[in-house]
């Protein structure tokens, strides 16, 4: 199983790295979009550090959910899918591998390009770094719903529109909660309570999602 | 190899050489029923040419046989044990190569199938890789990503896993010789022969009559199991001394 899972996700960063552009269009869809609030709300500095961690969160989310829709598809099409399947290893390695790398190669990333946006929010060092902790702990929650919401949409014509609108709804306690953790320590208070609650929703989605990915998985190749 | 005395009853093989059993197997595509009753045992060491119009539930039989769906009705035994408990290590029991040759465009022939063999536990070191890809006579591109080759040399790549996996007894493969040219048919109708001559079983489709004569391919013909069609009267599985079909096959 571990064999499994090391193989598919090493093969999925290699394919990543042949193709620099689309792996890094997550991140940029992720930087354009932020930028367009300023512009769009008003440069007002105390409006905008207002409402920075809503912003970024959202950005993430739709950044994950974009790319996630691609994540099964060309496995599917070429016959790669079918193949990881029938490997000697319950699928969950397989929905675990790919959730895995999709998060390192939007999650992550949007992670590190965070400081910026909090930089551009006129953010103070405090919330920026609860807001970092807060997408550390809740960016996995994404990749791995997205993952579920790619395998129970694999094969559908409209299944980009469908994906996001099964995830968005699922993914909104770790909006609210990642959020609400820096909202909470621009007041000056702790922070500790929305973290637990993240780190919560990340343990429940772990054990969860990929054995509903796998599942998914084998009814979408059926 | 001529086929041994014993195992010229494709019906009636004993359990000890029995590689593939299906007992009244029945096979769905969407609602339509595709095929029912069909019976079969597949012997060690022997290769078996499944034919059938197009849409009479070739590829529907194989990845019935390979797990990837489940039988509307009837039991599949591989190796003496049911399909359904047989779990993933089961699976290590048979390969199946389908129409789609599973490789990536953006990795190299040997990467893509370092990734194959990697994900099915078959040896994929560089010296086993390097002879794979030589036993199907495409080495000399083993460095070309899959994009640059043609379907033909896809296709070859895709089968060069047959010439890593000593340990599956079982091969299912729908249309393998698709795309090859005669080199590419004589290398795999020669992989195929050795698998067989190890005590391995293959299953395989091909719209075109096959050449392979070591051993003599048996025929299993899909017209026999329609729905409607009593399988009493139609001898559907049949071995042939020739690559011909066998006269009397179709009902």
């Amino acid at each position: 199983m571990r064999q499994v899972f090391w193989c598919v996700l090493r093969r999925d960063l290699m394919l990543a790295s042949r193709r620099r552009i689309d792996a890094l269009l997550p991140l940029a869809f992720f930087l354009v979009a932020l930028s367009l609030f300023p512009l769009g709300v008003g440069p007002e500095p105390k409006t905008l550090r207002e409402i920075a961690p809503g912003i970024v969160w959202v950005c993430a989310l739709l950044a994950s959910m974009l790319s996630v829709g691609s994540l099964f598809a060309g496995d599917l099409a070429d016959g790669s899918l079918e193949q990881m399947l029938l490997a000697p290893s319950p699928a969950i390695a397989v929905a675990a591998a790919k959730s895995a790398a999709h998060w390192l190669l939007t999650g992550l990333p949007l992670i590190v390009a965070t400081p910026l946006a909090g930089l551009a929010f006129n953010m103070s060092t405090p919330a920026v770094l609860a807001l970092l902790f807060g997408l550390l702990l809740g960016t996995p929650i994404l990749s791995l719903l997205g993952a579920l919401g790619a395998a129970l949409t694999l094969g559908l014509r409209s299944g980009g529109m469908l994906l996001i609108l099964i995830v968005l709804p699922l993914a909104t306690p770790a909006l609210i909660f990642g959020a609400g953790a820096v909202v909470m320590v621009e007041a000056g208070m702790s922070a500790s309570g929305h973290f637990s609650l993240l780190g919560a929703l990340l343990i429940v989605t772990v054990m969860g999602a990929p054995l509903a990915t796998a599942a998914a998985l084998r009814i979408s190749t059926e | 190899m001529p086929l041994p005395e014993a195992l010229a009853d494709p019906l009636h093989t004993g359990p000890a050489l029995t590689v593939l059993h299906t007992q009244a197997l029945a096979g769905e595509r969407g609602e339509r029923r595709l095929f029912e009753s069909l019976d079969m045992d597949l012997p060690a060491g022997s290769v078996t040419w499944l034919r059938g119009r197009n849409g009479r539930g070739k590829t529907t039989l194989l990845r019935l046989l390979a797990g990837l769906s489940s039988p509307a009705d009837g039991e599949i035994t591989i190796q003496g044990r049911s399909l359904r408990q047989a779990g993933p290590v089961g699976r290590k029991q048979w390969l199946y190569i389908g129409h789609q040759n599973a490789l990536k465009d953006d990795l190299s022939a040997t990467e893509a199938l370092g990734f194959l063999a990697r994900l099915h536990g078959l040896p994929d070191d560089a010296s086993s890789l390097k002879q794979a890809l030589q036993r199907l006579g495409v080495l000399q591109r083993q460095h070309a990503p899959v994009r640059t080759l043609s379907q033909g040399q896809r296709r070859r790549v895709a089968l060069a896993r047959l010439a890593l996996s000593g340990a599956a007894p079982l091969w299912l493969l729908d249309e393998p010789f698709d795309a090859l040219d005669s080199d590419g048919i004589d290398a795999l109708n020669q992989v195929i022969g050795e698998h067989a001559a190890a005590g391995g079983c293959v299953l395989l489709t091909s719209h075109q009559a096959l050449s392979l004569r070591d051993p003599a391919p048996r025929l299993l013909d899909l017209e026999g199991f329609a729905p409607g069609v009593s399988p009493g009267i139609a001898p559907s599985i049949s071995p042939t001394s020739t690559a011909t079909p066998a006269p009397g096959a179709r009902p």
